[in-house]
């Protein structure tokens, strides 16, 4: 069930449901694709979350440039409409696969053991678990980088902690069936498991993101040593 | 050309109007909190609406001038003093170097912006100077600004030194802004009812009627609004999407934060609304423990109201402009 409603007088949103699956994700990334493809004036920016696109825009340029009689919003509502009739999945579903190296030791994975007593497995069983699937990045958000990727296997889903800790850059962590990397030092409350050394942000880059909405992510174990001389 | 901060305020810094473009990275646009008093500001001294500004709250920095300046003050009303002398706001003002500017009480407002003929050089990062906190990246050095920091000017582009007066330490420039529509009713925002507004029990007409009080832990990020818990029909979760400022959106406690400059892009709290463009000025002076009404308006109200306020701050551009010039050629 597609909706467009706004978001005040300078954001409006098409949202495809309220449900996390990569069917309405990738739909989602096609129509992100066809706006920047079909960008026009007064366009600002451009968010995506899990099942929706959010343009941001300024009307003012908008009811100058097109001399409209009616509101922006209304303008702005169409162009999505078509956005959401003419983007095509296909053109977009190759996606990028990035292989994320992680070191599951204790001292990074400061939640791990607790998340697997709860699960009555054993740490080893969680970090094969975590490295055994590909993750789809939903959306970017939270922080600069922070990418929203899915989905966990049930038996290494765990719900967000009730207090936020203070987490490192590079903490992989989950949250529900969610599993995310922290691009910079931040509270947070996933529940975290190991760490990577890549730098997930890096302000210098052209993107100075290292994810973005679509990539498929592999989680790589790699040994304490390894990860000591990852930067060296 | 510069400025030193010879005693620090609370919360000091370089800002102007954002980076856009790059929130699909999570980098959210950031930049002053009230972006008509600092377009305000940057046109009493004939800059580009877009130059850098210095942002103040209150108590805010001590700045020593070491050069001859032409400058305005635009927003909240700290009681700047010159060398002790009263000086306006919202007009332009010519000080003689070595010129000491300080603020002595929070009469009105929360947010000052000070603005130099020239625009202040400050280190850009993804087309903005806006000062990233979280990042530590633009602005000055990416960081609030502390004693001692010297901040360079750019070069003029008006030739301001032939109106300095001989003897007369400062001189306040015979025309100034008028604000007043952007900023009556300071405590009213108008809003436009989002997607989970019928999360609430209270019509349309009672949630107006409502009082909140802003929070001390609110900041850039964000205003913490207290009330009477709301009541709430619906409790669905919802999955994360886009947020703006302004927008509204509903905690578990029943309790309300709005959105500010510093917001993150993304958001999975219930949005009740989000409040218009052309009150966001209002909402940016305002301080902890005052009050406000939330007042739901249609889009069309919305764009009207902005419409006008960008119309009013040509006219105040344009005028400007003219002023300086015209006096510029007397000189």
């Amino acid at each position: 069930m597609m909706e467009i409603y706004a978001i005040g007088d300078g954001a409006i949103t098409l949202q495809l449901g309220n449900q996390v699956n990569d069917f309405l994700n990738k739909k989602i990334i096609a129509i992100q694709n066809w706006i920047w493809q079909n960008s026009f004036a007064g366009l600002k920016d451009v968010v995506i979350g899990y099942a929706s696109c959010t343009l941001y825009y300024d009307a003012s340029i908008i009811k100058q440039q097109y001399h409209l009689a009616s509101s922006a919003h209304q303008w702005v509502k169409q162009f999505l409409e078509q956005a959401y009739h003419q983007s095509l999945v296909a053109l977009y579903t190759q996606p990028r696969t990035v292989t994320i190296p992680v070191c599951y030791d204790l001292d990074f994975g400061t939640d791990a053991a607790a998340l697997a007593a709860s699960k009555s497995i054993s740490v080893e069983a969680l970090v094969n678990n975590h490295t055994s699937n590909t993750y789809r990045v939903y959306m970017i958000g939270f922080l600069p980088g922070f990418a929203y990727m899915g989905m966990v296997d049930a038996l290494i889903a765990m719900p967000r902690k009730q207090k936020p800790q203070t987490v490192a850059a590079g903490s992989v962590g989950i949250a529900g069936q969610q599993t995310g990397i922290y691009p910079l030092q931040s509270p947070g409350g996933w529940n975290i498991i190991g760490r990577t050394p890549l730098q997930l942000f890096t302000a210098s880059n052209q993107p100075p993101v290292l994810l973005q909405a679509g990539d498929e992510v592999r989680f790589e174990a790699i040994s304490r040593e390894v990860f000591d001389n990852w930067n060296l | 050309m510069s400025l030193v901060i010879i005693k620090p305020g609370i919360l000091d810094s370089l800002q102007d109007m954002g980076r856009y473009g790059h929130s699909h990275w999570g980098i959210n646009p950031g930049g002053v909190m009230d972006v008509f008093a600092a377009t305000v500001a940057n046109a009493l001294v004939c800059n580009p609406a877009t130059a850098a500004v210095l942002e103040l709250h209150f108590p805010a920095s001590q700045l020593l001038f070491e050069q001859n300046s032409l400058i305005s003050i635009c927003g909240a009303d700290f009681t700047p003093l010159l060398d002790g002398a009263p000086i306006p706001l919202w007009q332009p003002v010519l000080i003689r170097k070595n010129s000491i500017l300080h603020f002595r009480k929070q009469q009105k407002g929360a947010r000052c912006y000070i603005a130099v003929q020239g625009g202040f050089e400050a280190s850009e990062w993804l087309g903005s100077c806006s000062t990233h906190f979280k990042l530590a990246l633009a602005g000055f050095n990416g960081r609030r600004l502390e004693k001692n920091d010297q901040l360079l000017f750019k070069e003029p582009t008006v030739y301001f030194a032939a109106l300095l007066t001989e003897g007369k330490r400062y001189s306040v420039l015979n025309w100034g802004a008028s604000v007043y529509n952007s900023y009556a009713w300071p405590n009213e925002i108008f809003f436009i009812p989002g997607p989970q507004m019928h999360y609430l029990a209270a019509n349309h007409k009672e949630f107006s009627a409502a009082n909140f009080t802003i929070h001390p832990s609110s900041d850039r990020m964000g205003y913490h609004l207290r009330g009477e818990a709301l009541t709430v029909n619906n409790t669905t979760e919802i999955i994360s999407t886009g947020v703006t400022r302004g927008t509204i959106q509903l905690l578990p406690s029943g309790q309300l934060v709005i959105l500010m400059a510093d917001h993150q892009t993304t958001g999975g709290y219930p949005i009740i609304g989000t409040c218009i463009q052309a009150h966001l000025p209002k909402l940016a002076q305002l301080s902890a423990s005052d009050v406000l009404q939330l007042l739901p308006v249609s889009i069309e109200v919305a764009e009207e109201l902005f419409y006008r306020q960008q119309q009013d701050l040509n006219l105040i551009t344009w005028n400007c402009h003219l002023h300086l010039k015209e006096l510029l050629c007397k000189a």
